[in-house]
């Protein structure tokens, strides 16, 4: 038997991560300055982390229902409604999950396989192509543009529809963009996909980072919640990416059949992170509040230090990734950000890790110390002023 | 505006343009609200918190409790006015509970400190009595983790 030759053919298709050679690098040199990361640089708020060890303490280390402690259901539940108005009933509606990408593969695998077509906007968080591949359907990707920044338009929506649309994902606050989409711009999408026989995926994983008004889903809109299957974690809000825990709301029918593939694949989620959960949602509020602050003054920070040097960067409103374009500098994505990790010791990501349409942008994560990042703007501005 | 206030107390060194682009306001106007905190003595001071552990010097801090009689007419505020005035006083708060002033004293030694006490504080008039407790490590002071290994421990992960 030679083992390779037992793998599927859709696994072995599966491209190598195309930012895996800067990681490898990175763990060689040494004073690198990681604008790479994905996720906080804040540990777990102390009172969520110390419910987690306090459960552990009394004893709580055995499996929890499949679909999550009925405990946390009823307050992730309270949390849909008073944070954006959605009213999920906790015990047919709302499904615990290991972490958003959990949640993304589930709906995926419920949804969709070979001969359907799921819309992605791009660029965006990688799971979504990997895992529509894995079902054996058809990605479609919308190429979001700069100009509109990085919005989804009605026009590409329309464009992109087909009769075998079965899933169409809206990825906002986006990763790696920073792009928000507000109640106005929605309404324009909920206008095509209302009457349409198809599923929204929302990825609301960032929700809780936004920094110029609240966050609106768009499950929220008339004629959508029961189309709509929105995924949430604690992961960035709560600064818990470690813990592995996030939810999935929607229509019982929904949670039902996802709760069929959870209940094997996964049995529960893991029980020290859903009690800290609660923690986080009932009591969180502060801290998180304290967290997005920081944040936002490390993203006017950015992009005040990349327009001054010069490059194109517009304003992200959500999560915390910048999406400058280096357009200027002559370089492509990639070149930029090997030649930017080599001769700085600065590590950004590039574009094109999130889709073809990246290229000519880098993704750079605020979720990083402010003293971090004022260093590596001085290093990124005496990068490009030798390169140009 | 409090902004700016939280900003410089987490860090005091950030220009008046840092801290206009952090809050998405004007130079003029950062530059313009601090001015006012410093007059109307919102900002009292600009500090270094430094751990003395890691110099040469020696130091030691106690903590001590004190109980009063309150003064007809003044209540507290004459007595701890005595007392905060010492230069070895660096901090002084009036409590709730069982006891009345909590006395933070700085000095070169247990024996400076005792000295200190045994001499100007437990003397004065309206002290009824004094517990000295002395410092044996700080942990955190002014919610800053001494000893705290900032280095960046996340693993590289994909996304
Ligand atoms: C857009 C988006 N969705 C989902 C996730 C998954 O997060 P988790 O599985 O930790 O909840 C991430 C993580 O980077 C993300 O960026």
């Amino acid at each position: 038997m030679k083992p390779e030759k037992m793998i599927l053919q859709k696994i072995l298709d599966i491209p190598p991560s195309g930012i895996r050679k800067y990681f490898d690098l990175l763990n060689e040199m040494k004073d690198v300055i990681s604008l790479g990361v994905g996720e906080p640089d804040f540990n777990t708020p102390w009172n969520v982390s110390e419910a987690g060890i306090y459960s552990l303490e009394k004893g709580h280390t055995h499996y929890s229902s499949n679909s999550g402690m009925l405990k946390l259901r009823e307050t992730i539940s309270h949390y849909m409604k008073r944070k954006y108005g959605l009213e999920y009933e906790a015990k047919s509606q709302v499904l615990v999950t290991v972490g958003g990408s959990e949640g993304i593969d589930l709906a995926l695998r419920t949804l969709v396989g070979p001969g359907d077509e799921v819309i992605i906007p791009e660029p965006s968080f990688v799971a979504y192509q990997g895992c529509t591949k894995l079902t054996g359907a058809t990605p479609v990707i919308i190429k979001l543009r700069a100009e509109d920044q990085f919005k989804l338009t009605p026009e590409q929506l329309e464009k992109a529809l087909s009769p075998r649309t079965k899933v169409v994902i809206i990825p906002y606050p986006n990763n790696p963009t920073g792009a928000v989409m507000n109640s106005d711009e929605l309404s324009a999408i909920v206008k095509i996909l209302k009457d349409k026989d198809l599923v929204v995926i929302s990825d609301e994983i960032y929700a809780e980072l936004t920094y110029e008004g609240k966050h609106v889903s768009i499950a929220g809109f008339e004629g959508m919640k029961d189309k709509t299957i929105v995924i949430n974690g604690f992961s960035k809000a709560f600064a818990m990416t470690g813990w592995r825990l996030g939810y999935v709301c929607g229509h019982a029918s929904f949670i039902k059949a996802m709760n069929k593939i959870h209940q094997y694949a996964i049995m529960c989620a893991p029980t020290t992170a859903q009690h800290a959960a609660i923690e986080a949602l009932t009591n969180g509020d502060a801290a998180v509040d304290e967290m997005v602050r920081e944040y936002n003054r490390r993203r006017r920070v950015l992009v005040d230090g990349f327009r001054k040097m010069g490059l194109d960067c517009f304003e992200p409103l959500g999560a915390f990734y910048v999406f400058p374009s280096i357009q200027k500098t002559g370089l492509s994505s990639e070149e930029f950000c090997e030649k930017l990790l080599l001769t700085e010791k600065v590590l950004v990501v590039p574009g094109t890790a999130f889709g073809e349409v990246g290229e000519g942008f880098v993704r750079v994560s605020y979720a990083s110390s402010m003293k971090n990042i004022m260093e590596a703007l001085k290093r990124i501005k005496r990068f490009i002023s030798v390169i140009t | 505006m409090e902004e700016i206030l939280e900003i410089l107390e987490k860090n005091s060194r950030y220009t008046v343009e840092q801290i206009a682009v952090m809050t998405g306001k004007s130079a003029e106007d950062v530059q313009k609200a601090i001015e006012k905190y410093e007059e109307d003595e919102v900002i009292v001071g600009y500090t270094t918190l430094v751990n003395w552990d890691k110099t040469g010097k020696e130091s030691v801090v106690a903590m001590i409790e004190v109980k009063l009689t309150p003064q007809r007419g003044e209540g507290f505020d004459k007595v701890a006015e005595r007392i905060y005035k010492f230069p070895e006083v660096k901090a002084c708060y009036l409590m709730s509970g069982s006891y009345d002033l909590t006395v933070i004293i700085e000095g070169k030694t247990i024996k400076e400190v005792a000295l200190f006490v045994a001499e100007k504080l437990a003397p004065l008039e309206s002290v009824l009595s004094t517990a000295t407790h002395f410092v044996l490590k700080k942990y955190k002071d002014k919610g800053t983790i001494f000893e705290n290994n900032s280095q960046d421990k996340r693993e590289a992960i994909f996304i």
